[in-house]
């Protein structure tokens, strides 16, 4: 996030796009129902569900799944139209913006509500309005922008629209992603990506690698060539080039977009190292499975989504031989000849500071109590609540030129209705713990799909009824929930359920600039399970 | 601070606006309080933080300091006061602290305590109300430990803002609801606990924590909830067997002690009896128990032989968003140089 969980009171409205934050981020989600019901703030709300937010919106948009940049830049559009942009934050803060305008020129709100999906043209230009008119205003994501081919895009074009408005820099404004997982932001950090270390600092870079080779002593020269993303190596293992894998605390087999596939590669590797917490459906095919630590179980830091890096601590003893992931990792490293002696996280942490200028001034004594968001690089300095505050980083912001295209996987007449998939607010992406955990597991206990009731009519499905549900990749079956939170032709997924799992219908088709697979969207079709032999007689 | 006043003779700045009751508490100064929680706006219902300004009566929580005002918060005839509204407030439920899972850290048990206060007499007439201890999966109730603070229904309304619960009925009648008269396991509850977390007495509590442990013997450690990217500080709570018992939100995380129903229930999987304990080796298609040495020199001649046979680059690794900074960074620092290739990734992108 650009900006500050606390600031939330400070924002005089709010636009929430593919983003169900009472569900998957609930105590957000809970801080911006009390500024919206309770204190008056506008909300717009942008999603193919009508989430619970959607009740409380002042404008609600319900558009097709993976039309968000034809939205977004229907809101630039009428901004520039009826000149209600903030020219001084354009000019002075900003370049780019003729060829942007001249881009968004055709994104008019009859344009737009066509590929959207939308009835009625003139509450794009009132969404619009609002905007400029309630300000500051925060924009919040999540995985329903990133989660398309066209991801990168999504982000961009939301960063157009808070560039325009002028909402970048100050307090209650922002370019606000939700992070998925609780250290989403810290893994990233870590440099836990194929082409770049710590905080950022790029593979390909001479000096990023001299610095990296002296601190940790590597006796050979590191590699300059990027590594490959999770599902670029799963292609890799098919096509002979990759021979082993070491999984920590992931469970690709139900998070990954096609399942099958994703099983074909794990079964064909040489050699499958799995550490986790329990015996998960990845773990299963694994070679050497290694016990470790649960969160509780183990010190460290973790960094939220608003950047703030928070101490965990050892609440319970680890049962069994268990150990921590460091740990375990350390020992490898050391049989292969590395000369490792870190005692405890913190050891680790100062290593992280020295090597990663935003952590450079966060230490494990401030955190016991003070609030610290990164970029932080001294240890006087009281970290950065908002970004780009006088500046962006690379000087003025860059206003980008961004189309919508549509998505991969088109319906047809074989397999005609959308096909999008999410979490519920009782479980947590592979139901590694929430299933283990009685009170969750009871309140929610097994899949489901969301179908519209036009469409469960029109398949004559009744509510809870097994169905089949079919991708060009594969098919499970689930009870039906009829709800109009859907729109007709689209059906709803949870992904935490391994007995039905929602990536046996996914695919991986990407986005070309950071790999995100289209786990939002894809083409399927239902059928009743005794229609096809299933249950009938 | 713009207004001085004096509470029990001593001089205090407050801002203007600010209630009597939140002023003495910012000065240290404690004047007992049911319905008051700083976290929720003020009721004004339960009168126990009654004080004399300028000797006349009125209820600190809601009333506004001013200047000059000369507040006395305990003399002989409050503490009377306090004392009989105590009395009442025990005489109207059916309170028995043996059996209570706050026993030990119940608010009106403090205060009858500070307060002298006698058990009611056997034979007063009892309102029974409602005692829910099933309809809902996470959350119990009995209505016979209420005192009607109305804490819980601000909880609902201006944190979670689900609003679920409301009174109804009237004087001795008075009693709550969630929604329409429904239990509240068929509400609109979604089960995050603030309304419990906040409740001062034993009349709303969490399922599985009656037994596991007496108050006064828990242990508090915070720590950082495990699931989405807030965050959320969370004070966790272990029994002298060293099991977890509960989860309370903590105030100085980015949640200001609101916690969703993962963060409050969903810790059961640490202690829970599907968890690896040793390592295991795959051995003619079946997993078999091996020791730390075994399994890791597996590891490490594997990840050496294909090394050399292959290239660093067909050695692939994924970290993860569960595990911590100091953990994912061990992880690319192993394999860009002890492995040599910059396959490194985590589902960031899932
Ligand atoms: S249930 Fe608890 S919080 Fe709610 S009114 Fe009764 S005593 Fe107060
Ligand atoms: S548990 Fe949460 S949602 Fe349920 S009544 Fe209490 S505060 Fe409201
Ligand atoms: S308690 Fe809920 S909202 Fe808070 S971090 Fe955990 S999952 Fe997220
Ligand atoms: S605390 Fe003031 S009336 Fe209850």
């Amino acid at each position: 996030m650009t900006n500050s969980i606390r600031e939330i009171p400070l924002s005089e409205s709010f636009l929430i796009i593919g983003s169900n934050t009472t569900e998957n981020h609930p105590v957000i989600g809970s801080m911006i129902k009390n500024e919206v019901i309770n204190k008056g703030k506008k909300l717009v709300v942008v999603d193919p569900r009508k989430i619970e937010l959607a009740r409380y919106a002042d404008i609600f948009l319900q558009i097709k799944a993976g039309t968000n940049i034809a939205i977004l830049n229907g809101f630039a559009h009428v901004l520039i139209k009826e000149d209600l942009y903030d020219k001084e934050f354009v000019q002075n803060r900003c370049e780019g913006f003729e060829e942007m305008a001249k881009a968004l020129e055709k994104y008019t709100p009859e344009f737009v509500a066509n590929i959207c999906g939308i009835d009625d043209p003139f509450k794009i230009v009132e969404a619009a309005r609002l905007f400029a008119a309630s300000k500051p205003m925060a924009l919040y994501y999540c995985m329903g922008i990133t989660q398309f081919k066209s991801g990168t895009n999504g982000v961009k074009s939301c960063a157009n629209l808070q560039m325009l408005l002028g909402n970048i820099g100050i307090l209650g404004g922002g370019v606000n992603p939700l992070r998925g997982q609780n250290n989403v932001q810290g893994a990233c950090d870590m440099g836990a990506l194929p082409n770049v270390y710590t905080g950022y600092q790029s593979v390909s870079i001479d000096d990023n690698r001299e610095k990296f080779i002296k601190m940790w002593g590597s006796e050979f020269e590191l590699s300059k060539n990027p590594g490959l993303t999770v599902v670029e190596s799963l292609n890799g293992v098919l096509t002979g080039d990759v021979k082993a894998i070491y999984i920590m605390g992931e469970n690709p087999v139900i998070s990954d977009p096609d399942q099958s596939h994703v099983i074909e590669a794990l079964k064909q590797l040489d050699f499958l190292v799995v550490q986790d917490i329990v015996m998960t459906e990845t773990a299963a095919l694994a070679d050497v499975v290694l016990p470790a630590c649960a969160f509780l179980e183990k010190e460290g830091t973790v960094t939220n989504t608003e950047r703030r890096v928070q101490l965990m601590k050892k609440i319970v003893t680890p049962p069994g031989e268990v150990k921590e992931d460091w740990r375990i990792i350390m020992e490898i490293a050391n049989i292969m000849g590395a000369n490792w002696d870190y005692k405890s996280a913190e050891d680790i942490f100062e290593e992280i500071r020295q090597l990663t200028p935003s952590y450079g001034g966060i230490t494990y004594k401030r955190l016991e109590k003070e609030l610290i968001q990164w970029p932080c690089p001294r240890e006087n300095h009281p970290g950065t609540q908002i970004l780009h505050k006088d500046r962006f980083s690379r000087g003025l912001g860059l206003f980008s030129v961004v189309e919508f295209t549509p998505p991969a996987e088109d319906i047809d007449p074989q397999y005609p209705m959308v096909l999008t998939t999410g979490r519920i607010l009782q479980h947590f992406h592979t139901g590694t713990m929430t299933r283990n955990s009685k009170i969750l597991d009871e309140i929610c206990h097994e899949a489901f799909i969301e179908i519209h009731p036009n469409d469960a009519s029109n398949y004559n499905i009744s509510n809870g009824e097994e169905i089949s549900i079919s991708t060009r990749r594969g098919s499970v079956r689930v009870k039906a929930k009829i709800t109009d939170r859907v729109k007709p032709g689209i059906i709803f997924m949870p992904f935490h359920f391994a007995e039905a799992a929602a990536n046996k219908l996914t695919h991986d088709a990407m986005d070309p600039y950071c790999s995100i697979p289209e786990l939002k969207i894809c083409a399927c079709k239902i059928e009743k399970v005794n229609a096809i032999g299933g249950l009938s007689e | 601070m713009n207004i001085e006043f004096i509470i029990d003779g001593k001089l205090i700045r407050a801002h203007k606006g600010q209630s009597i009751l939140k002023a003495a508490l910012l000065n240290g100064i404690d004047i007992p309080h049911l319905c008051y929680h700083e976290k929720l706006s003020a009721t004004g219902a339960c009168r126990l933080c009654i004080v004399k300004v300028n000797g006349m009566y009125k209820a600190s929580c809601t009333e506004p300091v001013a200047e000059g005002i000369d507040v006395v918060t305990y003399d002989e005839e409050l503490s009377m006061m306090r004392k009989e509204l105590l009395e009442m407030l025990l005489a109207e439920g059916d309170h028995n602290c043996l059996y209570c899972h706050s026993n030990g850290n119940c608010e009106l048990q403090n205060y009858c305590y500070q307060y002298n206060v006698e058990p009611p007499a056997k034979d007063l007439p009892k309102n029974i109300r409602e005692v829910d201890l099933t309809s809902s999966q996470g959350i119990k109730r009995d209505e016979n430990k209420c005192i009607l603070c109305g804490r819980c229904v601000k909880a609902c309304a201006e944190i979670q803002v689900n609003f679920v619960w409301d009174f109804a009925g009237r004087g001795s009648h008075a009693h709550l609801t969630s929604d329409m008269y429904e239990k509240i396991g068929d509400s609109s509850c979604i089960q995050c606990g603030t309304c419990v977390q906040l409740c001062p007495t034993g009349a709303l509590s969490f399922q599985t924590v009656l037994g596991r442990g007496m108050n006064w013997e828990l242990k508090k450690e915070s720590s950082i909830c495990i699931y989405c990217g807030v965050g959320c500080k969370i004070d966790f709570y272990t029994n002298k067997e060293g099991k977890l018992v509960k989860a309370m939100g903590n105030d100085e995380g980015p949640n200001k002690g609101h916690l969703c129903v993962k963060g409050r229930f969903g810790f059961d999987f640490v202690q829970s009896n599907k968890r690896l304990t040793t390592p295991l080796i795959k051995k003619n298609g079946k997993f078999e128990k091996a020791t730390w040495d075994e399994a890791l020199d597996l590891v490490a001649s594997k990840f050496g032989e294909i090394k050399e046979k292959s290239s660093p680059d067909a050695l692939m690794a994924f970290a993860s968003a569960k595990c911590t900074n100091e953990e994912n960074y061990l992880m690319q620092k192993f394999m860009r140089s002890v492995i040599g290739t910059n396959n490194i990734d985590h589902c960031a992108r899932l």
